[in-house]
């Protein structure tokens, strides 16, 4: 593979005597698509968010494209091409979609310390905002308010969203939580899609989607990585059964 | 917001009376309805210029009348001095409500919800008492302004009809700057705080940037209209900042929209004329004002703009 374009190295994150993150290593590479696993509790979340900055770790250093951004806030991973979704849905929800999704290109397409001229007429920003759409198939929701649209379509306006600001590195998290049968097909579609341009990293519980879609797995037991390889290697690795046991058939029996 | 026919006939019918009054005070020879509409004229921008943080930048600034001593105090202060050039007095009256809301908002941006209502307020009632202490420009007593700003023959404040306009072309270009500010990329972000501050650093924004130079514009706006009022009164003193002076503007702001373009200055306009034709009747007037602008906001959401919109959908 080529070189790493997120490089996760023994990263350590405590929560009083609970280490929440232990000495967690990982990489992904330029277009792959690297899903990480785990039984609740696991410290999927806790992981997500010392890579979106959310949440500074004890020790270890999280690049990107091999800058260190261990300690860099939010928003300027999100400058340097890091883009994320959120499990719980977040938008802007008194905004139409295509403002939504026009905010996000905005943010990164010079300055926005302009005060006279109107945004919404500005053409580059709309074209993107209507590409981004149109991308996760909502083009015709455009001018609809977030707060007006179903959870499935509001799961697609975060991809818009993350895509709309053109990252090098995509974070889902959780990105088909609530979501129906044919909605999750849907999506899967839809990431099969996106993968071509963009590489991810997917947190996910729902097990078919994560065997359908990784390049790599990377299973994450009590903050620690127990497993990582491709699907194949995962369902036949004895200790990620043994973390999944009882419902160690979601791994063996799908894909 | 794209059918509101009523609220845009209500508004366009008070602008237009905005502009004639000075023709009606002349023809009826009513001189006293043009000293309460200046007033009311120069408290709409205040409240206009509180709606700017309020509104659209989601902040709950509960001290917004410190702006208005501020503004007070720079024309009376130079005044004072001997230095009556409204050249001067009003650009100093700008960098003064600039300083003041650039350190102020530093330091109350920090916090949140109640903790920057609470903060907000307390630097006011600092600034208050700071007025008060002030034994050379008439500390508790206030300070009067003997000569009003000179615009060295360009305009004459002590001319009535030419202050109004003065007033009404203040309030009217600051509301235009609101409108391209709100529809800005800076608006656009702003607005977008308001609604989800986390959602907005996750799509690269740094918040605090936006929200301080937002607060500082506002305060900027809020000066200005205190640089007017204290021409207006030939007075200013501590009193303006009390902080029940900026309940008062949060309320003219809640009572005619919140968000809304022309909100602030319907809210203005009612309130102020209510408090005015209330006090006259009964020394109780609170006691009517309370329940009516409970009523109004308890039923109309979105205050009167809120109910105006909602005329239109039947």
């Amino acid at each position: 593979m080529a070189e790493s374009l997120l490089r996760v190295d023994r990263l350590v994150r405590r929560f009083g005597g609970i280490i929440a993150t232990d000495n967690v290593s990982l990489d992904v590479a330029a277009g792959e698509l690297h899903a990480i696993i785990g039984p609740n509790g696991a410290g999927k979340t806790t992981l997500i968010s010392q890579l979106t900055g959310h949440l500074e770790p004890h020790s270890g250093s999280v690049s990107l494209a091999g800058r260190d951004i261990t300690y860099l806030p939010a928003h300027r991973r999100c400058a340097l091409g890091l883009a994320r979704s959120f499990q719980i849905t977040s938008l802007l929800l008194d905004f139409t979609a295509a403002d939504n999704v026009a905010l996000a290109a905005q943010a990164h397409a010079g300055t926005s310390f302009r005060f006279f001229a109107n945004a919404r007429k500005e053409k580059g920003l709309r074209d993107a905002a209507h590409a981004a759409l149109d991308r996760v198939g909502l083009a015709h929701r455009a001018d609809v308010l977030v707060s007006r649209l179903s959870h499935g379509e509001r799961r697609q306006i975060e991809l818009a969203v993350a895509l709309a600001s053109k990252p090098k590195l995509l974070l889902l998290d959780e990105p088909m939580a609530g979501l129906g049968v044919t909605e999750s097909q849907r999506m899967v579609q839809l990431l099969q899609e996106l993968r071509k341009e963009v590489s991810i990293v997917l947190v996910e519980h729902d097990m078919p989607a994560v065997f359908a879609l990784a390049d790599r797995i990377s299973v994450l037991v009590y903050g620690r990585v127990i497993a990582s390889g491709d699907p194949a290697a995962i369902r036949a690795n004895e200790d990620v059964k043994r973390a999944y046991l009882g419902e160690a058939h979601v791994v063996t029996h799908h894909g | 917001m794209k059918s509101f026919t009523v609220s845009k006939a209500v508004t366009a019918l008070m602008l237009a009376g905005l502009v004639l009054l000075p023709l009606y005070s002349q023809l009826s020879g009513n001189i006293f309805i043009l000293t309460l509409f200046t007033r009311i004229v120069i408290l709409a921008l205040a409240a206009a210029s509180l709606n700017l943080i309020m509104g659209f930048g989601g902040m709950m600034s509960f001290g917004h009348a410190a702006y208005l001593g501020i503004g007070g105090y720079a024309v009376g202060m130079l005044a004072q001095e001997g230095v009556g050039s409204g050249f001067i007095q009003f650009p100093v009256a700008l960098a003064a409500s600039a300083t003041y809301a650039l350190v102020i908002g530093a330091l109350s941006l920090r916090t949140r919800g109640v903790y920057f209502i609470m903060i907000t307020l307390a630097f006011a009632q600092m600034a208050y008492y700071v007025a008060s202490g002030l034994a050379r420009y008439g500390g508790d007593d206030g300070l009067t302004v003997y000569k009003r700003s000179d615009f060295s023959g360009l305009i004459n404040l002590s001319n009535r009809t030419q202050f109004y306009y003065l007033c009404l072309a203040c309030l009217f270009g600051v509301v235009f700057l609101i409108w391209r500010i709100a529809n800005s990329r800076f608006g656009l972000v702003l607005q977008g705080l308001r609604s989800n501050e986390q959602r907005m650093q996750a799509i690269g924004f740094p918040s605090k940037r936006y929200q301080l130079v937002c607060f500082v514009i506002s305060g900027m706006m809020c000066g200005l209209a205190g640089a007017l009022l204290a021409n207006n009164t030939d007075f200013v003193s501590p009193a303006v900042m009390y902080w029940t002076r900026s309940g008062d503007l949060m309320v003219m702001v809640i009572l005619g929209g919140m968000g809304t373009l022309f909100g602030p200055v319907i809210g203005a306009v009612v309130y102020l004329l209510l408090e005015e034709f209330l006090s006259q009747l009964t020394e109780y007037w609170a006691l009517i004002m309370g329940p009516m602008l409970l009523l109004i906001v308890l039923f109309g959401r979105g205050g009167i703009m809120g109910l105006l919109g909602r005329l239109n959908r039947g």
